[in-house]
């Protein structure tokens, strides 16, 4: 059959039709690779053909050249690489001549194959002709391709990485683009296309923004493109300034005051996808503020990369009540829908950023607005007052809030209780959750609960447990940080009184009807657990009792036949809920013995339940039984034990789990915590844990993250068994070797990555260090002296790196100890020849980390007693 | 090239409870690896053999052993058997879980006691620190699991109380993990109630034993303040504690050691070897000297606190009939005859009291030749030891021609001029 008639039956509404196009497809793709690409891209080139069909064999093509999945990408690469060159440039001419197809759909698709053939090709040196023949194509007469060409050059910057491309080209690229944003550019779709292109190019343009002539003069351009009659070229151009106040923000300030007035005409005036930009314009630039600022109170060394321009600081006195304003346009409803994004509610967090930003200052520019609408007639008036207050309780002092907040605690108590408007009470639950969030807790010294409003407080609280949903969800999320204020550790709580009836409270919203709607039943649980998490000695007796009734939960949950697939998500993720509750319980009553003595009688009812959870297989509660039982492991120590024969083939299907990464990474927690539970008694599952964890080591499809914790398991392991850990050396040594060589260096890699490095150089240490001291006192010790030079030259290499975290470094000087703990002087002596060992000990030892110093202390008494014997 | 989604969170707070229950696991685990390392890593540098005590109590400075019989009778012969039968491998964190008997057998004898002054060392200037010693109870204060004990020397309790040591009270302590211990080698003091701490043993789990007394009065003094323990008692911290001024053993840090003012009542002088590890049970590199000067008890009393017009021994009866001392290697102060044995119903092993009579001791070439000993009668029966070599020789030098402060002063001489070197310790090479 002909591939026409194929790519449209693989969209046909007939099933069967489909599915054998698909097949199809499949073979052809199977049989000869080049040749599939080649008539796809034919068919993608040829303007005889159906639109239809031409939009699939692009998408395939271009599915075939990337995915998500880092491994899988880089193998579509390879394959992409490794093609004909006449076959590549056959399809490459394909691709490039569909830009100028009359049918948009096919002028698109290419611009999205181009791009990713240039993803792949760029950084390899080839294809060196594209962006010259894609420039050429801009000096064409037909708009069309104009259009195209400009949209293509914005895919390619999506696509590529700007250092791949000379500064040459991107000087041509800007140009191309900046001209057709001109307002001299007469045709909407070419000039909406470059402004698009623009955004996408902007991170290439570093040198031309240090260039004080061609940045004022994108600058230029892209503030008249806000002005555009059209819609999107405007919301297009504020995404543009969007982009430049990150990437750009040092670069801003003579251009501020222009975008104030665009941004505020924008707000005041244009239609809402506009206006939306516009506020986050704001936003965005309090991001960057808040960062900078936070930097400055870290540490402020001075030599800060970007200094503080203050913008918002600046723009205060216009900015708040332009801000104000959007407030009072609210939607009905926007509570009840998930989706909803609209003015007011842009407008209401901008203001929350702005008063992050500037703190103090924005107390009196707001509080004249609350204190005007607060008490109107009209919702929309109440609300804005109520959520402007919300807004601004981060960011501004104690000092200045905390008077405010007494004043108007009664008020807004019943406002919850007696306001006719459901959205004025949902706003005002989650104004007294922020209250209790960010100004009620430990580290206040003038409590705003006392004595004397708490009841009062709880009271209303728990009246609105039999609200409307939203409302009851905001004032279970203020019940929580209600909860969190009084910290866990105090002898004794002023929640104390009131334990039994949240407790109560709680459960009876988990079982209303309408529990499904707006989170509810997962924000009770949710408030359920902060509420016992908090919870003192004084209540350990009723947390006890809450063990019974979450069992019998979760055991109702088991009994449902035959369900549908929807319900069975629904209990599914009741089970996920009622596990969370359980582990989070079991780890409070676990942390004190005597909880965790009388806890102790539940556990084979509790095991049992997870294990039959287990049995139900769904993803979201593996996850959490999982984590709820490295809970138990921990509370129920060597008793552990006879769980091991039924639990195991779990554990090894968590091992397995590579597709849901978390639950691979829980399980591998998990392990940890059954080793030091079972210490010696888990050896008889060591050889299935062991294989498993090598297994996902070698693997490549496994996310990145499980590496680290799988390192760290193996010291869990062999700390666990000592010396018998001698059969796993010669499979797990080469593998920690290679991986310290592959984490040994940074250079030049972004924040992210030395982040993973370092947790990688973090979970290789702990390995070493479990290894060591498992074997110490062992008349095997031996078996590791062939391994301590390369550790110590791993530590020498990562210190001479100097990028290590705090973990890494106390993690670091302790494996420097542990060598000479476990081997003695056969250590003591490759320590005094190491080239950095003694430098490294004394930067610990002066360290301010009190972990890390007191490693180093450990640290140097071992290596005191190596040397000196 | 669609608009980028711009939806911020509203309303919500920024982080899930799932996401907040993995973390918190995360840190939970992270927390129990930390305390599983450090577990292992204090096995491993204090490993000790559990020795049942050979320490001889009689050599101790404070000589109330007549006043408190109770404890002597706590290991008896039989005990020392079944230790010895088995030695078995333990070590200090294990001892810390110890309750009971247990930990009276295990914590009598790990104390490092002094032998008494009977000649000056040489290079007591270079060498060795020296310190008044407050008068008082010796013990062991150990801390741990939210609760501070503190142990005589025959490892019975003297104080259970909460401290500001780490882990030593229930209060909310964010460093370190709760079952690590701290072992400090303390004089109790009892008119102002303070535990005066005179060497580290462990701290925060680390062992300190392998450690030279230099290294080990740097750590004291480093990190006893730190924790608050020397701060005014409080709930949460029922009693003070204090350092001892430790002093290079120069002229200047002898004769202020020996006169200098201090809070507490001095019993003698104590003077540590700078890198002599902390050795369990008698050792010859820890001294203690005294003079009326500076303590009440010089001369030993009997049980009714008046000091016999002869000096008083205890000696060890052996199999040949000779009567050794607790030494090890026993010293050998004189024999008695067969026949004398057996009419006075005697037997090897048993503890033997005398007199020294008008003959006193003989030493040639500073070594005991002969000893007139007049026999008075089996010791009480609590006693477990007999006397130590240098405690018999320096009471009898007490008595005829005592070791005087100008002989330690002179010994030292004018010569060298000591500074005041800080005590810190670098790792060499």
């Amino acid at each position: 059959m002909e591939v026409t008639q194929i790519l449209l039956n693989a969209q046909s509404i007939d099933g069967t039709v489909r599915k054998h196009a698909e097949d199809s497809l499949k073979q052809f793709q199977e049989q000869n690779l080049p040749s599939f690409f080649l008539s796809l891209s034919g068919e993608l080139a040829n303007n005889d053909k159906p639109v239809e069909s031409r939009k699939l064999a692009g998408l395939i093509l271009k599915n075939a050249l990337d995915a998500k999945e880092q491994h899988r990408k880089f193998e579509l690469a390879q394959r992409w690489l490794s093609l004909d060159a006449t076959v590549k440039a056959q399809i490459k001419t394909c691709l490039l001549q569909t830009l100028s197809a009359p049918v948009p759909d096919a002028r698109s698709t290419a611009s999205q194959v181009i791009a990713k053939v240039a993803g792949i090709e760029l950084p390899q040196k080839q294809w060196p002709e594209l962006i010259g023949s894609l420039l050429s194509n801009i000096h064409q007469l037909p708009a069309n391709v104009k259009q195209a060409t400009l949209e293509t050059l914005g895919y390619l910057c999506e696509e590529v990485s700007p250092n791949v491309v000379d500064q040459d080209q991107v000087n041509k690229i800007l140009t191309a683009v900046v001209q057709g944003m001109n307002a001299s550019e007469g045709n909407n779709d070419v000039r909406l296309a470059a402004t698009r292109a623009l955004l996408n190019a902007l991170g290439f343009a570093h040198a031309n923004f240090s260039n004080d002539m061609e940045r004022d003069y994108i600058m230029r351009v892209i503030c008249e493109a806000t002005l555009s009659p059209e819609l999107k070229i405007r919301q297009a151009a504020f995404e543009c300034l969007v982009s430049i106040s990150s990437i750009y923000y040092e670069k801003l300030a003579p251009y501020i005051q222009d975008i104030f007035n665009l941004t505020a005409k924008a707000v005041g005036e244009d239609e809402e996808p506009v206006a939306l930009q516009a506020i986050e314009f704001w936003s965005s630039i309090c991001d960057e503020e808040i960062d900078i600022l936070e930097d400055y109170g870290d540490d402020f060394t001075g030599d800060s990369s970007i200094p503080c321009f203050y913008f918002i600081k600046q723009a205060l006195p216009a900015l708040v009540p332009m801000l104000l304003e959007t407030l009072l346009k609210q939607e009905e409803d926007q509570d009840q829908d998930e989706g909803a994004w609209n003015i007011a509610m842009a407008g209401g967090t901008c203001l929350g950023l702005v008063g992050r930003a500037v703190g103090d200052d924005i107390v009196p520019l707001v509080m004249p607005f609350i204190e005007e609408n607060i008490t109107k007639p009209d919702w929309r008036q109440r609300e804005a007052a109520t959520y402007a207050f919300g807004s601004i309780l981060e960011g501004p002092s104690p000092d200045k809030l905390i008077p405010l907040v007494n004043a108007a605690l009664t008020f807004m108590l019943s406002a919850l209780t007696k306001d006719p408007s459901n959205h004025v009470k949902d706003t005002t639950a989650w104004t007294l959750g922020r209250i209790f969030e960010f100004l009620h807790g430990s580290t206040t010294e003038t409590p705003i609960i006392t004595e004397a409003n708490c009841q009062q407080i709880i009271t209303v609280l728990l009246q609105s447990m039999k609200d409307v949903p939203n409302v009851t969800e905001k004032a279970c999320g203020a019940l929580y940080f209600l909860a969190q204020g009084y910290e866990e550790g105090a002898p004794s709580s002023p929640l104390t009184p009131f334990f039994q009836e949240i407790v109560q409270a709680l459960l009876a919203v988990t079982h209303r009807e309408d529990a499904g709607e707006s989170r509810l039943r997962t924000a009770a649980y949710e408030t359920l657990n902060e509420v016992v998490r908090c919870s003192t000695d004084e209540t350990a007796p009723m947390v006890l009792q809450l063990v019974p009734v979450v069992m019998m939960e979760l055991h109702n949950t088991l009994e449902g036949q035959k369900l549908s697939s929807d319900e069975r998500e629904k209990q599914s993720e009741l089970q996920g809920l009622l596990c969370g509750c359980l582990q989070v319980i079991i780890q409070k009553l676990g942390s004190s013995e005597p909880t965790k003595y009388v806890f102790m009688q539940y556990a084979d009812q509790v095991m049992g339940l997870f294990l039959r959870v287990f049995a139900c297989r769904s993803a979201t509660v593996h996850e959490e039984a999982m984590l709820a039982i490295g809970a138990l492991a921990y509370a129920a120590g060597s008793d552990f034990a006879k769980y091991m024969p039924e639990f195991y083939k779990y554990l090894e299907m968590g091992l397995q789990n590579f597709e849901e990464y978390q639950v691979c990474a829980v399980t591998v927690g998990v392990v940890g915590d059954i080793c030091r539970a079972l210490e010696d008694k888990i050896l008889a599952y060591c050889d299935g844990i062991m294989t498993q964890l090598l297994k996902n080591l070698s693997s490549n499809q496994l996310h990145r993250s499980v590496k680290p914790p799988i390192f760290s398991c193996f010291g869990d392991i062999a700390l666990a068994i000592g010396e018998n850990f001698e059969k796993y050396l010669m499979y797990a040594m080469p593998m920690l070797q290679s991986a310290a060589e592959l984490s040994a260096h940074t250079s030049g890699a972004d924040d992210d990555m030395t982040e993973y490095t370092n947790s990688l150089r973090n979970g290789i240490l702990e390995a070493y260090s479990g290894i060591f001291q498992g074997f110490k006192n062992s008349p095997k010790t031996q078996l590791l002296i062939p391994y301590a030079p390369h550790i110590l030259q791993f530590l020498d290499s990562i210190y001479m790196e100097k990028d290590m975290d705090d973990v890494v470094m106390k993690t670091a000087v302790g494996v420097l100890g542990d060598l000479a703990d476990t081997l003695g002087s056969n250590a003591g002596s490759l320590i005094q020849q190491s080239l950095s060992s003694k430098d490294f000990l004394n930067e610990c030892l002066s360290s301010d980390d009190h972990l890390i110093k007191e490693s180093a202390e450990w640290a140097r008494l071992a290596i005191g007693r190596a040397i000196s014997v | 090239m669609a608009p980028h989604d711009l939806r911020r969170p509203f309303k919500r707070p920024a982080i899930s409870d799932q996401q907040r229950r993995r973390e918190i696991s995360l840190q939970r685990q992270a927390q129990n690896r930390r305390d599983a390392q450090q577990h292992a890593r204090c096995l491993a540098s204090t490993l000790l053999y559990l020795q049942f005590p050979q320490a001889e109590p009689a050599s101790e400075p404070e000589l109330e052993l007549e006043s408190v019989p109770e404890f002597q009778a706590e290991f008896g012969t039989e005990l020392e058997v079944e230790f010895e039968a088995s030695p078995r491998e333990f070590d200090i964190r294990q001892a810390s879980k110890l309750k009971g008997s247990q930990a009276r057998k295990w914590f009598a004898g790990q104390l490092m006691l002094p032998e008494w002054m009977i000649d000056v060392p040489d290079q007591l200037a270079q060498d060795w620190y020296v310190f008044a010693r407050p008068a008082g109870k010796r013990c062991f204060v150990v801390s741990t699991n939210g609760t501070t004990v503190s142990r005589l020397r025959n490892g019975s309790i003297l104080n259970r109380f909460p401290s500001a040591l780490p882990n030593g009270a229930r209060a909310r302590d964010a460093s370190g993990s709760a079952q690590s211990y701290s072992i400090l080698d303390c004089i109790f003091h009892e008119s102002d109630q303070t535990y005066y701490v005179i060497d580290m043993v462990c701290w925060r789990g680390y062992s300190l034993y392998d450690c030279t007394a230099e290294f080990r009065f740097f750590w004291l003094n480093s990190k006893l303040a730190e924790t608050g323990a020397c701060d005014q008692p409080s709930y949460y911290h029922r009693y003070r504690f204090c350092l001892v001024q430790v002093y290079n053993c120069d002229q200047a840090g002898l004769s202020a050691a020996y006169t200098g003012a201090v809070p507490y009542v001095k019993d003698g002088l104590i003077f540590y070897n700078k890198h002599a590890h902390y050795q369990t049970g008698n050792t010859p590199l820890a001294l203690v000297w005294k003079d009326e000067n500076c303590s009440q008890y010089v001369i030993d009393t009997d049980s009714k606190g008046q000091i016999p017009s002869q000096q008083q021994v205890v000696l060890e009866l052996q199999d040949n009939g000779n009567l050794t001392t607790s030494d090890d290697p026993p010293v050998v102060f004189g024999f008695l005859d067969e026949g004398f044995v057996q009419k006075s119903g005697l037997h090897p092993g048993n503890l033997l009291r005398f007199a020294i009579s008008e003959g006193g001791l003989s030493f040639v070439d500073g070594k005991l030749a002969r000893a007139d000993l007049k026999y008075l009668g089996k010791s009480n029966r609590a006693r477990a030891f007999a006397d130590s070599y240098s405690k018999v020789v320096f009471q009898h030098m007490a008595r005829h021609s005592p070791l005087q402060f100008d002989d330690l002063l002179a010994s030292i001489g004018s010569s060298i001029d000591q500074e005041d070197k800080p005590s810190e310790v670098e790792m060499v090479g």
